[in-house]
């Protein structure tokens, strides 16, 4: 009964030491030396490893960062300016701040809005069906309702509106990681600075056909009649290709593109009051008037 | 000699040719024809005429837009009202030159008897010249410029000519009838693209469903008397049209991923095209007209038809003429059940390679709700190029492109099998083609970074 | 035109007449001969186990997806009835209820929905319910007493199966030669393998519903025969070593669960190999696992342990044997 015990004792612990020498061995032969930093700047990623940088994921990101000559071409939107700041002051950079970023979809064909012309049976993808014909509605620009954004999203912040059959983006869960934007294949979604207080001003229109065609697809198509780009004082609005685009940077947030919008292609977005249309038109007017009687 | 056909894979879908009794009739003119820039594999063809002018049956409208296009000809006489965008059948803008018809008055150059002229030109750049200046496209499905396929690269040389005539489609009898009513003219144009190759091999491949067409072509081989054209009886299976599966079927040798039938020594052309090859040669004739059947399923005999119409009809006119759209049609498809082109806009214009207007019942063609993968691997089975779909399906899923290409999704066809017999309705076919698509990207940026890498290292 | 709504969709536009559901009800179609025979022989309480498996099979698969997962239930695409059929095909006519019930339980809720349901199990639900009560009840799986049947069948013998017979003969030293010599049975009546579980009675009734499985192409013979190839070849060989203790080819093909195992449970879609190639060595393996534990082991057969087994393998052998492709070497 000793002797066993001695004996296996003896053995576990002669072979607990070969093994150990092993792990000693390999532990130095295959020793990869790695920038230490690599691992503090993981440590402060989000960890998501969504790809939203352009990189495979945050591990990918800080490699890279590391060996980076300054922070131009990194930039983590789901961290946003706070791990930026984390980031550079590991590395012994500096960063300009940006401004968070949102998601928005730039369609309202709507059940309600577009009538749906055929039926399409085939797989539920939108890459898949774009790749087949111009979609199951007259707008060959428009949201194709399969909900591949709302696939790609990590974060849940994306949604199918069961109603209008588009996408909706929860704000608060959007990390403006870009997955969406490269997932629809009618480029329909845009990374847009959030805005004050999230207030915001956008087309939600990418239709390019003449107006009387894209109003015959959608009757909250962009026509194209470029009054709100007339009517807008800050140059933020350009028309090309039948279709207006706000510039979000130069956007002052007046409302008056939305007020003369014939279509209601424009909306605001998170503003505390409904917009009282004939007032604005009214002040709009008032303006023109005195400007002529000026000019 | 014994039915052959290809080695692997393939599937035995009903034949469901209802309309192989119906001769071809040729389709009356309608008022307006719109004819497409885009009927042909390659670049698009550049408009020669401007709105206006009066053209005449057969008169060049447009030419190629790039080495591999082609010539379009006039298919009526008219003015031409316009050139502008309009919807294709996938309602998507495609430059289209609009035509109003005036009369019937053709070009004069072309020989419009129906005297079959069997003496072929000793020229062969005269005869690449002519099927080119008429606009010869291949009409069994990739209307691939026929002046190209038959000018091989320098350094390969085609041992065998292999006529198409499976017609493995369900449903169409275009290339049925043109075997039976001008069988003739079939073996003239076979003959004259086998001069063209240099009097190489030429094999008619024919499945066996089509014991007419195979007595047809075989009468008039043997009383035209060219030498080395044998009719091949192939074993019915579908895709024995694929020019993959065709040579593997005729001449047991397999093109490489990514290669061309030139490489292992063969050309593949359909009947109609060795039809459209003969009225270019020996008639001058530009292709301004093909033959298209309108059928389905559960349809009344009167609203089948084998049509010869005029390139640029549209395909509402088409319909109208052959009957109406039945009440049971819920899809309405140009082309075949496995390969053609759901039509969702029905205005659309016919092209050089339409072959058929198909309507579909709910029944027949709606698609059963996907279900999970029971790995039964019927896919596989049934896959002719060897790969494994539910297998590309999984990696695509995935976006791992390096399986995918390892696993050759870019070796797909498209043929349809996998879907077809997929037990669960998995879109298999839906995804493998995008994955395809991706694959293929990433083989040519690959190619293109090579190529200037290799320019840079020259200079 | 008028305002109809085509349906518009990607090619192909036509399907094969075939869903998970015909396949799955081609199965049980063929499963019904040996059944039937079951039902025959062994009487009311085949029968009630039939049901009951059946209906266990059923209800749990319906209420764990409805309920647990929250998802479609996938009850109409027949496969917990073929599951519900095999675990019964696989247990003996005497067998108490609830120890079926049980069999289904761990089929469903734990070899088959954990997994992700139909299609993602790694394990054959069936197989993994018939071991788990041979592990758990060995007394009621094994040593039992043949229910009265409808008809009379000849040679009708005890409760034990000749296996587990010949396996207490020759654990107490007695020859082969012997054994049939003391007990009053031919090989020829091994046809009718009295004694055994429901689906292993008739190697006849089984064949015909292979045969029909053939010809509807919903299996491929590759795997069986090479189960049933590897089984014999071994058989014949250390047979003809020592006659004594080790049965003939015939007796190992005929008795147990061999042919039910290789004819329905080997062939399973989900957990067996896909390529043909893959099929072979998974059917050599199960052949050469069963014959191990018949001639060494302490179980008197092992089909079930051995599908068990080469289930494991599968995912690799997924992953090693591909099909040739077109123009590539």
């Amino acid at each position: 009964m000793t002797q066993t015990v001695i004996w296996t004792v003896a053995i576990l612990a002669v072979l607990g030491f070969l093994l150990a020498l092993i792990l000693f061995w390999v532990a130095r032969r295959f020793k990869v030396e790695e920038d230490p930093r690599i691992d503090e700047v993981e440590k402060v990623m989000p960890g998501a490893n969504c790809g939203g940088c352009g990189f495979a994921g945050c591990r990918a990101f800080a490699d890279s960062a590391v060996k980076a000559a300054n922070m131009d071409n990194h930039y983590c939107p789901v961290g946003g300016d706070e791990v930026m700041q984390k980031v550079a002051s590991i590395l012994g950079f500096t960063v300009t701040a940006k401004a968070p970023q949102v998601a928005v979809v730039r369609c309202n064909g709507s059940c309600a809005n577009r009538p749906v012309v055929n039926d399409y049976d085939g797989a539920a993808s939108c890459r898949v069906k774009a790749a087949l014909y111009s979609g199951d509605t007259l707008c060959s620009f428009g949201c194709l309702g399969c909900g591949d954004c709302v696939a790609a999203c990590q974060f849940g912040a994306l949604s199918m509106d069961p109603e209008t059959g588009l996408p909706v983006v929860d704000a608060q869960k959007c990390t403006a990681c870009g997955a969406c934007v490269k997932a629809c294949p009618r480029h329909i979604i845009e990374l847009r600075n959030e805005g004050p207080r999230g207030m915001r001003e956008v087309v939600r229109c990418v239709n390019k056909d003449k107006g009387p065609v894209a109003r015959k697809a959608c009757a909250a198509a962009c026509i194209g009649c470029g009054l709100c780009m007339k009517t807008c004082q800050h140059g933020a609005i350009t028309v090309a290709d039948n279709l207006a685009y706000i510039d979000y940077t130069k956007c002052k947030l007046c409302r008056e593109c939305e007020a003369v919008c014939p279509t209601g292609a424009i909306h605001g977005v998170n503003f505390p009051r409904e917009l009282d249309k004939e007032a604005v038109k009214k002040r709009i007017a008032d303006r023109k008037n005195k400007e002529a009687a000026n000019g | 000699m014994g039915k052959v056909t290809f080695s692997r894979g393939g599937i035995h879908p009903r034949d469901c040719k209802y309309a192989r009794e119906c001769a071809i009739e040729e389709l009356p003119l309608p008022k307006t024809v719109y004819v497409s820039m885009v009927q042909h594999l390659g670049a698009p063809a550049k408009p020669l005429v401007a709105p206006g002018d009066s053209v005449k049956v057969g008169q060049v409208i447009a030419e190629p837009g790039g080495f591999i296009s082609a010539f379009i000809h006039s298919p009526v006489s008219g003015t031409v009202k316009g050139i502008a965008p309009r919807k294709n059948l996938a309602g998507d803008p495609v430059m289209h030159v609009e035509i109003a018809v005036e009369g019937d008055e053709w070009d004069p150059a072309i020989d419009r008897s129906g005297d079959l002229v069997t003496d072929i030109p000793d020229d062969k750049a005269l005869i690449l010249g002519r099927i080119k200046a008429c606009g010869v496209v291949g009409l069994g499905g990739a209307t691939f410029p026929t002046h190209v396929k038959l000018s091989p690269p320098p350094g390969k040389v085609a041992d065998c000519l292999i006529i198409n005539g499976s017609e493995c489609e369900p449903f169409l009898t275009s290339d049925y009838r043109i075997m039976i009513e001008r069988p003739k003219e079939v073996v003239v144009g076979a003959a004259i693209m086998q001069k063209v190759l240099d009097g190489c091999h030429c094999v008619i491949g024919i499945e066996e469903n089509k014991p007419e067409a195979i007595a047809a072509i075989r009468a008039a081989v043997a009383e035209l008397g060219y030498p080395d054209i044998r009719v091949q009886v192939l074993r019915k299976r579908y895709p024995q049209g694929g020019e993959k599966q065709l040579i593997d079927a005729v001449l047991h040798r397999q093109v490489g991923s990514g290669g061309l039938p030139i490489d292992v020594g063969a050309v593949v052309q359909n009947v109609t095209t060795s039809f459209a090859v003969y009225e270019a040669v020996q008639k001058n004739k530009p292709l301004i007209s093909n033959i298209l059947t309108v059928t389905g399923d559960k349809i009344p005999a009167k609203l089948q038809h084998n049509y010869l119409f005029r390139i640029g009809v549209p395909l509402s006119f088409v319909m109208e003429q052959a009957g109406g759209i039945p009440d049971t049609a819920a899809k309405i498809v140009s082309g075949g059940p496995m390969m053609g082109k759901a039509v969702s806009n029905l205005d659309a214009t016919t092209v050089k390679g339409t072959a058929a207007v198909l309507y579909l019942s709910e029944a027949a063609t709606r698609r059963q709700k996907e279900s999970h993968c029971i790995r039964c691997g019927k896919c596989a089975d049934a896959c002719p190029m060897g790969l494994e779909p539910f297998l590309l399906n999984r990696l695509y899923k995935a976006a791992d492109l390096e399986a995918l290409e390892k696993n050759a999704a870019q070796d797909c066809i498209e043929c349809g099998c996998c879907l077809y017999s997929c037990p669960a309705h998995i879109p298999l076919l839906d995804h493998i083609r995008q994955a395809k698509g991706q694959v293929m990207g990433v083989i040519r940026a690959r190619a293109a970074a090579a190529k200037a890498a290799a320019e840079a290292k020259k200079q | 035109m008028d305002n109809k709504k085509y349906i518009v969709s990607p090619s192909p536009h036509i399907h094969a007449d075939i869903s998970t559901t015909s396949v799955m009800r081609d199965v049980i179609i063929a499963l019904s001969p040996a059944a039937v025979v079951a039902i025959l022989v062994y009487g009311w309480a085949e029968l009630l186990v039939l049901l009951v498996s059946i209906v266990s099979c059923v209800l749990l698969e319906w209420a764990v997806t409805r309920w647990m997962m929250k998802r479609p239930s996938t009850v109409g695409d027949l496969s917990a009835v073929v599951t519900g059929l095999l675990l019964a095909l696989n247990l003996p006519s005497a067998i108490p209820l609830w120890i079926v019930f049980i069999g289904a339980v761990v089929a469903i809720c734990v070899a088959k929905l954990p997994f992700g349901g139909i299609g993602q199990n790694v394990f054959n639900p069936a197989i993994t319910g018939r071991v788990f009560l041979l592990v758990s009840f060995p007394a009621q799986m094994t040593n039992w007493t043949p229910t009265p049947g409808f008809v009379p069948v000849p040679d009708a013998v005890s409760g034990a199966t000749p296996l587990s017979l010949l396996k207490e003969a020759l654990k107490g030293g007695s020859t082969i030669p012997q054994f049939l010599a003391s007990n009053d049975f031919s090989m020829s009546s091994l046809l009718w393998d009295i004694g055994a579980s429901a689906g292993e009675l008739s190697a006849g009734a089984l064949l015909i519903g292979f045969i029909y499985l053939l010809i509807r192409r919903v299996v491929k013979p590759w795997i069986p025969l090479s189960i049933l190839g590897t089984m014999a070849l071994i058989s014949v060989v250390f047979h003809t070593v020592n006659p004594d203790i080790y049965t003939g080819p015939v007796f190992n093909i005929m008795t147990g669960g061999t042919l039910l195992g290789a004819f329905f449970m080997a062939t399973d879609y989900v957990t067996s190999p896909m390529n043909v190639w893959g099929g072979v060595i998974f059917g050599v393996g199960i052949g050469l696992i069963d014959m191990m534990i018949r001639y060494f082991g302490a179980y008197p057969e092992g089909m079930s342990f051995a599908i068990l087994l080469m289930n494991c393998t599968v995912p690799l052998l997924n992953r090693w044997f591909h099909q040739k492709k077109y123009g590539r070497t």
